[in-house]
């Protein structure tokens, strides 16, 4: 074997580009939010302010607004996704005709990119040239208005979610149950055990590993929805669906207000980064060491 | 338990199927339509194709250079990311490198945060910082190559890495036994060897670029921009150009589509990092 020294070279370049373009903006960030800096202001230099942008974090109702939006957004997307994913991936385990094909139809969102899917449902909503609210006014009599209506235009963004990633869940969760093995069901039918037993007590508990990776993912990419949602509603109306990307990208970062932009970054990644710990440690942690 | 009739489970993903498909059916109608014929009352049925929007996004030449944009940074990205993907995985397989295992999970941490709360600071960092003399790395297409860099190569490091891992060592020995160069080593045996793996990374890589909006947006004006930006752009509060979008949107949407049609199997797989084989 060769000396290490060729190891490190082999490894260099993407160390250098991971540094340059994933390290040091995470510490960048941190650097400038300690900093009153705003290029436009009266004074448009640097200045070290301590922890006052953090101060105003906490009392911004703006953010607050969007963080709860955010959370609902996400719970009520994965949720019925999970659901959703779980009753279809049922649905293909059994055989029947067509059954590759409608899977390749259905795994077609995922490859999308999401304005796209942005741009899709927001030909589909629209009134006037959506289809979606002619029909809703002539089934229901209701009138359909996402640029009008918060809760119309935030059902609609966990309807676009759902259409886009409930394939990923469904995907998931047909690996899973694919691989389990089929004495345990066989004996829990011998014993007369009916359907809703075996799901909570046989199925749910064999297939929950892979249950947690995908809410994990799931989540993690619920919460950083921005496109989509961008080109549906833009966030609106009012703040009813300005998740926290959507917010970044349109209230903080046009401010030019670098400094407290940078604070609130530094905030939404901690969130995310706790999330993520919570997850871990309440979710696969015990997993792991209960069954090492 | 009782088992259902074949033909009503395929009714039923047929009806599935009619959900995933109809809006994209949806945007193919509004595409092919005059505008005037829009706010009518919406018809699912098509009878007459009027294909102007799309001969007006290609004789746009502001479209047409976002398109050649997109076209450039995605494939110099995704060329980039499988190349140092795949020295990467060399490395981490081959050598007995201190605390390469650690190495590899940080890597992945680049993909994990948020792009959103990147944004600021890539911003501050291409327009104030990185600079040689001159010449910044905001709005220049190299810029987009390289930021991509930090979703896209820990893509390629985590897919690549199994099929690396794969291709025995002992290959590599025996060419070295014979002679061979470490350079002749990785791009004779293990590069041919590894194509498979590569060419899905390839794939995959290309499309995460191609369809990439966030950071386009905030860290290009002109001279780099792509076409997702070129769509956002045509939705104003003004008035929206629906059909110019709608083919903007369809136009993005094919390479997609083709590559869909080609790595169909391993998109669940890169999606879920390897936890999830498809």
């Amino acid at each position: 074997m060769h000396s290490n020294r060729l190891g490190w070279l082999l490894l260099a370049p993407t160390m250098i580009i991971l540094f340059f373009f994933g390290v040091v903006p995470f510490f960048y960030v941190i650097w400038v939010s300690f900093h009153q800096w705003n290029p436009f202001a009266a004074n448009p230099n640097m200045v070290f302010n301590w922890a006052s942008n953090y101060r105003q974090v906490v009392f911004d109702a703006q953010l607050l607004a969007s963080l709860g939006v955010t959370f609902a957004f996400v719970f009520f997307a994965v949720v019925s996704e999970l659901i959703l994913g779980y009753l279809l991936a049922q649905a293909f385990m059994k055989d029947f005709p067509g059954k590759a094909f409608f899977r390749t139809i259905h795994t077609l969102p995922l490859i999308m990119a999401p304005i796209i899917v942005g741009s899709i449902w927001k030909l589909m909503t629209t009134p006037s040239i959506g289809i979606i609210p002619s029909l809703v006014q002539s089934w229901f009599g209701l009138d359909l208005n996402i640029g009008q209506s918060a809760a119309a235009a935030f059902i609609t963004t966990v309807v676009m979610d759902v259409w886009h990633w409930t394939p990923l869940v469904t995907l998931s969760l047909i690996a899973a149950l694919v691989s389990l093995p089929p004495d345990p069901f066989e004996q829990a039918q011998i014993d007369g055990a009916n359907k809703r037993q075996i799901f909570w007590h046989i199925t749910l508990p064999m297939i929950a590993p892979a249950v947690v990776a995908t809410v994990f993912i799931r989540l993690m990419d619920a919460l950083r929805t921005v496109d989509e949602v961008l080109m549906l509603t833009g966030g609106g109306p009012g703040s009813a669906t300005r998740y926290i990307g959507v917010h970044i990208f349109k209230e903080v970062f046009p401010r030019t207000n670098y400094g407290y932009g940078s604070a609130i970054s530094v905030v939404v990644l901690y969130m995310t980064i706790v999330i993520c710990w919570l997850l871990y440690v309440g979710l696969i942690a015990p997993r792991n060491t209960r069954k090492g | 338990m009782k088992t259902l009739r074949p033909w009503l489970m395929i009714l039923f993903w047929t009806f599935i199927s009619f959900l995933t498909l109809f809006p994209i059916y949806w945007l193919f109608v509004v595409s092919v339509k005059p505008a005037v014929e829009l706010f009518s009352t919406p018809d699912v049925i098509l009878t007459k194709f009027y294909w102007k929007n799309y001969i007006d996004v290609l004789n746009d030449r502001t479209l047409r250079s976002y398109m050649m944009n997109s076209l450039i940074i995605s494939t110099g990205n995704a060329v980039l990311c499988t190349l140092l993907g795949f020295l990467t995985c060399y490395a981490l397989s081959r050598f007995n490198l201190p605390g390469k295992e650690s190495i590899f999970f940080w890597t992945i941490t680049n993909r994990m945060a948020p792009p959103a709360v990147f944004l600021l600071p890539m911003f501050l960092l291409l327009t104030q910082v990185y600079a040689i003399g001159d010449f910044k790395l905001a709005d220049t297409r190299i810029g987009m190559i390289l930021v991509y860099c930090t979703f896209n190569l820990p893509f390629a490091i985590w897919t690549l890495r199994p099929t690396v891992d794969g291709i025995p060592k002992e290959l590599d020995e025996a060419a070295y036994v014979d002679g061979a160069s470490p350079w002749k080593v990785i791009t004779e045996v293990v590069f041919p060897l590894a194509r498979p793996g590569l060419a899905v990374t390839l794939i995959l890589t290309w499309v995460f670029a191609w369809n990439e909006y966030l950071l386009a947006a905030t860290l290009t004006n002109f001279n780099a921009r792509t076409l997702t930006t070129g769509l956002s752009e045509y939705v104003t509060t003004t008035g929206t150009e629906w059909g110019i979008m709608a083919a903007i949107s369809v136009f993005t949407l094919i390479p997609a589509l083709i590559v869909f049609s080609l790595v169909q199997r391993h998109i669940v797989t890169g999606l879920t990092f390897g936890a999830v084989k498809g």
